[in-house]
């Protein structure tokens, strides 16, 4: 199987959610999950601006300004939908009442550490949103990205150079040459596309 | 006691410099453009503003940025596509920034108007955000102290109003607009229309008419486009 793209890895993500889920998308590469859901799945979609029951993206006369996701893109209103403000929103994620979330990434450590809010950079604009509450809300984070920086640095690495969004809580890692299962005792390759377990174990010194 | 008044000049009228304002919306849904025209227009300075975004494109929360009244903003996302005031004002040190999670945004808040003193969080435990502040283990979990956020005043935009207050909002324009109400000294609301007591179900109430001072209707409201989604 060759390397996965960013469609081809959001339908990966998109299988490994248990039907009947509640599950939030984060803003970016992740909202591409949505479109590989079965639609009897029983997703339950949850955005963290106040709704549960998202439905897809708005066109035409369906665009609404008061309805729209986290990415502030306008959004539909499908039949079981509900509102909510923004501290029920995040009880959501804090109280462990949301199932799976998933979020992009500058760095996942092997120890499930996430770093994906700030490049830490000196006249970058510090934006943290939700990102921190949802890391360490959902009862499983799933990260989506590709493995390396355009550089060819590896963004799973020993142990994250960005500051942190969250301490140990990234469950499973998506990505473009395979899928990690970050467990107690270490790292798990899953599944492999496009290059050798051994092969990548060795670029990522793993 | 809900005061139902005829413009949002006068909806605003007594906001001191200095005063900490809470501005519901999350983007521009949910923004109260009139309320932040006519506060921007009563010329009140050295603001601290909480509010989830630092204002988009060059209305509203950015035209108020964009005329100096403001001192210091606390936000979980001031960066976007479309936040250009906020970013040339902060990268000029003409603006102060805190930054804090949204849900710590969003409890602080909530906090506030609950009358509680602080509580123990899990979110941002080991990240820059939690540096210097006070820590504890409980059940095996560390968390970190987070204090409320009170504001002098809060300035929410809901979808229709009794004259009582009792407020009902419009889809995720809702957002902060429950919250902030609670935790400031003075509430006011724009709203659509304003209505006599009993047009609204009881059982459809939001916000309670005791959290809310003062009430405008701006039939028609500014809807300001987001410049490119994103943030």
């Amino acid at each position: 199987m060759s390397r996965l793209d960013r469609a081809g890895i959001a339908r990966r993500v998109a299988a490994d959610i248990p039907p009947g889920s509640y599950v939030n998308l984060g803003i970016g590469q992740p909202t591409l999950v949505a479109d590989y859901l079965a639609p009897d799945s029983g997703v339950i979609l949850h955005t963290e601006n106040g709704m549960l029951g998202m439905g897809r993206a708005a066109v035409g006369d369906e665009v609404d300004p008061d309805l729209i996701n986290a990415g502030k893109v306008p959004v539909t209103e499908p039949p079981g939908a509900s509102y909510f403000h923004h501290a029920d929103s995040f009880a959501m994620m804090r109280g462990g009442h949301l199932d799976v979330c998933v979020l992009g990434a500058f760095q996942v450590s092997f120890a499930g550490d996430l770093a994906n809010w700030h490049t830490g950079e000196p006249d970058a604009i510090p934006a943290v949103g939700g990102a921190m509450d949802l890391a360490i809300g959902a009862k499983s984070v799933y990260v989506m990205m590709t493995l390396f920086t355009d550089a060819g640095a590896p963004k799973l690495v020993p142990s994250c150079t960005y500051p942190l969004t969250g301490l140990r809580c990234v469950s499973r890692v998506y990505t473009d040459y395979g899928v990690f299962l970050i467990e107690p005792d270490g790292v798990t390759i899953r599944e492999t596309y496009g290059i050798e377990e051994p092969d990548l174990r060795g670029k990522l010194g793993l | 006691m809900t005061l139902v008044v005829e413009s949002a000049d006068e909806a605003v009228a007594g906001v001191s410099d200095g005063a900490t304002v809470l501005v519901g919306g999350f983007g521009t849904a949910g923004q109260p453009m009139e309320l932040i025209d006519a506060l921007r227009r009563l010329g009140a300075k050295d603001l601290t503003v909480v509010s989830n975004n630092a204002g988009n494109g060059s209305q509203g929360l950015a035209a108020l940025l964009a005329a100096g009244q403001v001192r210091r903003i606390v936000c979980s996302f001031p960066r976007q596509k479309d936040s250009y005031v906020f970013d040339e004002l902060y990268r000029s040190k003409r603006i102060e920034l805190e930054v804090v999670p949204q849900g710590n945004l969003a409890e602080r808040l909530r906090a506030a108007g609950a009358g509680i003193g602080a509580f123990y969080c899990p979110t941002g435990v080991g990240t820059p955000l939690a540096e210097g502040k006070e820590t504890r283990t409980i059940d095996g979990r560390e968390y970190v102290l987070e204090f409320p956020i009170h504001g002098d005043v809060a300035l929410i935009k809901a979808h229709q109003a009794d004259t009582l207050g009792n407020l009902v909002y419009r889809k995720t324009a809702r957002n902060f607009g429950p919250v902030m109400a609670t935790a400031a000294k003075l509430t006011v609301a724009q709203v659509t229309s304003v209505s006599s007591p009993g047009s609204i179900d009881p059982e459809a109430v939001v916000t309670p008419g005791i959290f809310v001072d003062r009430v405008v209707a701006c039939p028609s409201p500014a809807v300001l486009a987001e410049e490119g989604a994103a943030g």
